[in-house]
């Protein structure tokens, strides 16, 4: 479980966060909600460390990470995967040698234990054979997955995705939305993920948690969000009239 | 002014970080090849060309002037092609050449990387990333550098030598009579310190460069532009220095 408490970050005289808690649970897929600029991606880089926080705390199953040095912190970081929006794949490297990186960097492992494990990630997310494509020659989804491979191969107990099928078709983003929630499943690791899409909310949202404005504004399933009728969530999920009045007249 | 002291303490606390302990060598070890490679390799033509045109026109241009006073002997061209050619022209044309071509390179694949939070990847995994991705390319441009000018140094005599014999200053004896004649160990000493001084210069402004940029697609083209500008410049002054103080 991963716990955050009154966190506050700034940009020059911009409030981004103004003091948002929430916990992310274990074996869960926990969403992170809001609209376009709300806070999201500033609040997952500082869950992980990309951002100081001003204010607040981050406790990672009790671990306090604000306060850590920084070799204590660098052994949480191989704890956590990341899926980037952008994907962020090495562009000078092949997707064998992406996914392949952090193995080579941070154990003592053999070629073949190496490639083995490389495979075996590839094949979870349904990319078997592009070993040796680069980036570049990928279409979105099939870079998507790569990010995922990538994020997984060390075996993490904490899995950040910000925006995983921003850019991607809807089917292609619920494929991708089904393959994290499996995959968070299987490790039972603690999985926060940032998002806009409906479709993500209601097909993966175990928890879900709304900024709005730098603040947390609403927090609960995606079976409790459908009961919503007003406030700023209401018009965030319904975003069109047309949406509105659906829900408004429905009879559940 | 303020500004350029909080990029001068940037610079120097990047610069301390890249040359921090590695995670684990032999990655740094590939990484400093692959970037030696690149930079070797992809570099070499274009100084070859120059420089072998440069030692030519040296050549063209003493003759020309040695004519008039006849009192000169032509085969003095070949020892101030090499002098020219180590002390001052290889160098230099090369920092110059290599300030456009490796600085603008390496502040846009870094500034690309930092945009496209490749950067931010790195560092999740638990990378230390100016070490990692600052200090192997300072370490093959300091290698590399000295290298090409040197490279560059021959093929500035042979094109003297080249031109000469076309335009018939002299015979192939006279010439490398001269550029034996007279020569000094501390030239070529001077030249690799400057050599290795550039090749540091260069690399290390244009990392700061790309690494801190901010923004997106325009800011990355605006620091490349900084790099190779910025470094041309210091490198011109470093140039100086050593002249005024080695020499
Ligand atoms: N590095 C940064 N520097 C300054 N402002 C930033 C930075 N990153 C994000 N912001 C600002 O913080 C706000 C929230 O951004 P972000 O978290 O990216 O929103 P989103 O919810 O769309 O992911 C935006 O107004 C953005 O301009
Ligand atoms: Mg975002």
């Amino acid at each position: 479980m991963i716990e955050i408490k009154n966190i506050k970050k700034n940009f020059g005289s911009q409030q981004v966060l103004k003091g948002i808690s929430a916990s992310f649970e274990n074996g869960k897929c926990n969403l992170i909600i809001g609209k376009s600029g709300s806070g999201k991606t500033v609040t997952l880089k500082c869950m992980v460390g990309l951002f100081e926080p001003d204010e607040g705390t981050i406790l990672y199953d009790g671990r306090n990470i604000t306060d850590m040095d920084f070799h204590a912190r660098k052994d949480i970081r191989r704890e956590i995967g990341m899926l980037f929006q952008g994907t962020a794949l090495f562009d000078s490297l092949t997707v064998e040698e992406n996914v392949q990186f952090p193995l080579d960097m941070f154990t003592n492992q053999t070629a073949a234990e190496k490639l083995e494990r490389v495979n075996f990630c590839l094949g979870r997310v349904n990319l078997p054979n592009t070993n040796k494509k680069y980036p570049g020659e990928l279409s979105g989804g099939m870079k998507k997955r790569v990010g995922i491979a990538r994020a997984i191969v060390m075996n993490p107990k904490y899995l950040f995705c910000d925006e995983p099928n921003s850019g991607l078709d809807p089917k292609t983003a619920i494929v991708i939305d089904h393959l994290i929630k499996e995959i968070t499943l299987e490790y039972n690791m603690t999985t926060v993920i940032n998002t806009h899409d409906m479709n993500s909310v209601m097909g993966i949202g175990d928890k879900v948690v709304f900024l709005h404005e730098g603040l947390k504004y609403w927090e609960g399933t995606n079976k409790q969000i459908m009961e919503i009728t007003d406030g700023e969530l209401f018009d965030f999920i319904f975003a069109s009239d047309f949406l509105k009045d659906l829900r408004r007249n429905a009879k559940y | 002014m303020l500004k350029i002291f909080e990029q001068l303490g940037g610079f120097l606390t990047l610069m301390y970080s890249a040359f921090s302990k590695p995670e684990k060598a032999q990655m740094y070890w590939k990484e400093t090849f692959r970037q030696a490679k690149d930079i070797g390799v992809g570099s070499l033509p274009i100084i070859a060309i120059v420089s072998t045109f440069i030692g030519g026109v040296s050549a063209v241009q003493f003759a020309y002037q040695f004519r008039s006073i006849s009192l000169v002997p032509m085969w003095w061209i070949g020892s101030i092609v090499r002098k020219g050619m180590i002390l001052e022209l290889a160098p230099t044309v090369s920092a110059l050449l290599l300030a456009g071509k490796v600085g603008s390179n390496i502040a846009s694949e870094l500034g690309t990387m930092r945009i496209s939070e490749q950067i931010d990847a790195y560092e999740i995994m638990g990378v230390n990333t100016p070490a990692y991705l600052i200090g192997p390319k300072i370490a093959a441009s300091v290698i590399v550098v000295p290298m090409l000018v040197v490279i560059a140094v021959a093929l500035g005599i042979i094109g003297g030598w080249g031109a000469g014999l076309l335009g018939g200053f002299f015979s192939t004896t006279e010439y490398f009579r001269g550029v034996q004649d007279g020569f000094d160990g501390y030239d070529v000493f001077i030249m690799l310190v400057k050599a290795v001084l550039f090749g540091f210069t260069l690399s290390s402004i244009s990392c700061y460069k790309g690494f801190t940029v901010q923004g997106g697609a325009v800011e990355i083209g605006k620091s490349s532009t900084q790099a190779v500008v910025l470094s041309s410049i210091v490198m011109m002054i470093v140039n100086f220095f050593v002249a005024f103080l080695l020499l």
